[in-house]
């Protein structure tokens, strides 16, 4: 016995529909692959990005039967894991979902796995497994699937018998969209495939007694809270994703404006609270805003929201907040309650439900000082870039995009400069603009990932900003983008290098360039051509607005590779091993 | 300063739940210093009681990250509270007949008994604190110990109370309690400063 402990109430309420003279109908009998596909339906999936084989047969010999379920066919199955990441992280409420088969393609699901475990990200992933009665004999592509990713993944099952399937499905999608999200994997053996049993999806919610519903925020600490904010002097906000997935801006802009607290964000955190509002900071941390920093260093008292505040927020630990006298963490997740930084006062609790609560005690109040303070920081150290060669710089790309496109496009960044660069070079003002794997650092993760944003949001501009190295990576997703005219423009900064290697190289370890020259990568208009992508290339900024038109206009995937200036480096950054205030800023 | 941490864990009883404890203790940067697993008195849940040897921190996150698993129904840290942690160790000694008798006596003064018993030797079994099996062990090494087994601890909190009932535990669609209910002796706020 395995899979599935819903409670017996969930169980019992099992449905029969019952017919006009009040009969109850019987049952239909279906496969266990018939199973499963239903179920998915009953989940509200509409989108499956997906790739046959052996162990999976079945799910795809009934796939046709739903027209329902729009199966996309990518060309590796990382990529299919990171299009259903971008389905789930661009359409608040939805999960992704990716099918893979048993063995080497359950496997090439793993790092698609790890980033969407890293970003709390909805992803149901289901692989189809050798026959239960093979599992254990190294039978041909058999892989212990559930053990290989047991360290990314929410939760796993693997389904042992054919009635459990209905249930194990319908408790994947509860646990991967609730609570803190994440990726649950169900490996689903060929011959429960093809078993046949009585289809019942069960009704009422899910109830497991060993994952209870997130806890309420506890009142008496955010009295303490509003106390806290009552009495600081130097107050700032920190927001993380969790702000973003609990749909807690506007709660979030509520309490900055009635306390006049400042807010910055995390790299995830980027869109929480509008760039431009006048409470806004910026990003913080290792490659945030100076003034961000400057603030986080000088305040009183912290407020951190749906945030983990990693080594990337934190720089050298001992260097973060050190005047703080009061720091409190608000986050859904106990575990992160103290892992990093240890706060005074900690509430457990989904961020929209404490920001609401908190809102309801927060008075009314101004710190007109540390608000002139914080304006004098923005105007010493605001975020530029500098422009020493000529040559086309990528911030200059940026800006030709932002002024096309303002709030109504999707940003997908890779992972490296390009990452950096689409974080502070938007004015992102809404929530769900900017996505990108901040956790893992995935390269190779953008391209894939828009495919899933632009099928999620099919009125939505998408682009997908990304460097050649991790375009790269995952660039067979092209003959995806183009056989389901899935229209992404694909803006790829150039620099003929592992541009942020060989910053960190140049800077960090002693200037040798070592394995970081990318001067050999394809012709990428020729490699447009040979995919049927429509592709275009420049290294002058006037032609940068009129290749942007060109692929907004174009219905369909266009490829723009812009040349930039080859030592164009991210500004700020804390130099590796320094505090938060060592940052270094464009010269 | 590491310190060895005792938890307390109910599970629900399935394959692979012990490849998941075991896993995320490893995955975390921590070592089981010992760890033992048995159905309790419903079929359905296990408790696992596992001596880890970290410091204060590590213990509340090791604690918090194992409450995460969807498959923990609750964790309790039962370090220094009063309560019963027993193991128990099996040794076949070498027990010619005729050279039986003082071996007998200690058996006697730890509560232990013979269970098996054979041309040379017997099989002895006592259970108690790890302080006194090791106490135990050390006093039968003259005897010459031929194969030992050794339990790891199993633990009980003293008194009338049971520390974990089970419909403490909020379900969904039920109104959520106000603290994180699945962790028990684990420290709160004000535990250190930034």
């Amino acid at each position: 016995m395995i899979t599935t402990r819903t409670d017996q109430r969930s169980s019992a309420a099992a449905s029969t529909a019952a017919t006009p003279d009040g009969l109850a109908e019987p049952p239909r009998m279906l496969t266990g692959a018939q199973i499963a596909l239903e179920s998915l339906i009953r989940e509200g999936v509409d989108t499956i990005f997906g790739y046959p084989g052996g162990a999976n047969l079945w799910l795809y010999r009934h796939l046709p039967d739903y027209p329902a379920l729009h199966h996309v066919l990518v060309r590796h199955e990382q990529g299919g894991a990171h299009a259903a990441d971008g389905y789930a992280r661009s359409k608040r409420g939805s999960v992704g979902v990716v099918f893979a088969t048993s063995g080497p393609g359950a496997l090439n699901l793993v790092t698609g796995l790890a980033t969407a475990y890293m970003d709390s990200v909805p992803v149901v992933a289901i692989t189809g497994q050798v026959s239960s009665t093979a599992i254990g004999t190294d039978s041909f592509q058999e892989s212990d699937v559930i053990g290989s990713t047991m360290s990314v993944v929410k939760h796993s099952y693997l389904i042992t018998r054919v009635e459990d399937i209905a249930p194990t499905i319908k408790e994947a999608f509860h646990i991967a969209r609730s609570g803190r999200p994440g990726p649950v994997l169900v490996d689903f053996p060929k011959d429960l495939q093809a078993a046949v049993t009585a289809f019942n999806y069960p009704e009422g919610p899910v109830r497991r007694r060993s994952y209870p519903a997130p806890p309420r925020p506890d009142p008496a600490k955010l009295r303490q809270i509003a106390e806290l904010i009552k009495g600081a002097k130097r107050p700032v906000i920190l927001a993380g994703r969790g702000v973003l997935i609990a749909g807690a801006e506007e709660e979030l802009a509520e309490l900055a404006h009635q306390a006049h607290i400042p807010v910055g964000w995390t790299l995830l955190g980027t869109g929480a609270f509008p760039v431009t509002d006048p409470m806004a900071l910026q990003m913080v941390g290792f490659m945030g805003a100076g003034y961000t920093n400057k603030a986080v260093c000088e305040a009183d008292v912290l407020i951190m929201v749906g945030m983990r505040c990693d080594d990337r927020v934190t720089t050298r630990l001992d260097s973060f907040a050190p005047r703080v006298e009061h720091l409190v963490h608000i986050d859904i997740d106990p575990a992160e309650i103290g892992k990093n930084v240890i706060p005074h006062v900690s509430v457990v609790a989904d961020a929209k439900v404490a920001l609401r609560e908190l809102n309801l005690l927060v008075e009314p109040k101004r710190e007109h000082a540390w608000l002139t303070q914080i304006d004098q920081w923005k105007e010493e150290h605001p975020v530029r870039f500098t422009n020493h060669t000529g040559l086309l710089q990528p911030q200059q790309v940026l800006e030709e995009m932002y002024a096309r496109c303002e709030d109504e496009a999707i940003v997908l960044a890779d992972v490296g400069q390009n990452q950096i660069w689409a974080a502070l070079w938007f004015n992102y003002r809404k929530p769900g603009l900017f996505l990108n794997s901040g956790g893992t650092g995935t390269m190779g993760y953008a391209f894939p990932a828009s495919m899933g944003a632009k099928l999620a949001n099919p009125h939505k501009t998408v682009f997908c900003v990304t460097g050649e190295g991790g375009f790269v990576m995952n660039m067979q997703e092209m003959a995806t983008m183009v056989e389901n005219n899935i229209d992404v423009n694909v803006v790829i900064l150039n620099n003929s290098s592992l541009g942020m290697v060989r910053q960190f190289q140049d800077d960090f370890y002693d200037g040798v360039r070592s394995a970081v020259d990318l001067t050999f990568t394809p012709d990428f208009v020729k490699l447009g051509d040979a995919f049927g992508m429509k592709a275009m290339s420049t290294d002058r900024l006037e032609d940068v607005g009129p290749m942007l038109d060109e692929a907004m206009a174009h219905k369909g995937p266009v490829l723009l590779n812009f040349n930039i200036d080859p030592n164009a480096n991210v500004y700020p950054i804390v130099p590796l091993g320094m505090g938060m205030l060592d940052f270094v800023e464009a010269s | 300063m590491t310190q060895s941490r005792l938890l307390s864990v109910l599970v629900d009883n399935k394959p692979g739940v012990l490849q998941r404890v075991a896993s995320m203790i490893r995955r975390r940067g921590f070592n089981i210093d010992s760890l033992s697993v048995g159905p309790t008195d419903d079929d359905t849940i296990s408790r696992m009681t596992i001596t880890v040897h970290v410091g204060r921190q590590q213990a509340e996150q090791a604690t918090k990250q194992l409450a995460k698993l969807i498959d923990v129904i609750t964790i309790d840290d039962i370090t220094g509270l009063r309560n019963v942690a027993h193991e128990l160790v099996l040794m076949r000694m070498q027990a010619p007949p005729g050279e039986r008798t003082e071996l007998l006596n200690l058996v006697d003064i730890f509560r232990g008994r013979i269970v098996d018993v054979a041309a040379s030797s017997v099989i002895i079994e006592v259970t108690g604190s790890a302080e006194k099996i090791d106490n135990f062990i050390e006093l039968m090494r003259p005897f010459g110990i031929k194969e030992l087994a050794r339990s790891g601890v199993v633990a009980l909190v003293r008194g009338d109370q049971a520390r974990i009932r089970l419909m403490d535990f909020a379900i969904d669609g039920d109104e959520p309690p106000t603290e994180p209910s699945r962790l028990q002796g684990v420290a709160g706020d004000n535990t250190g400063t930034v």
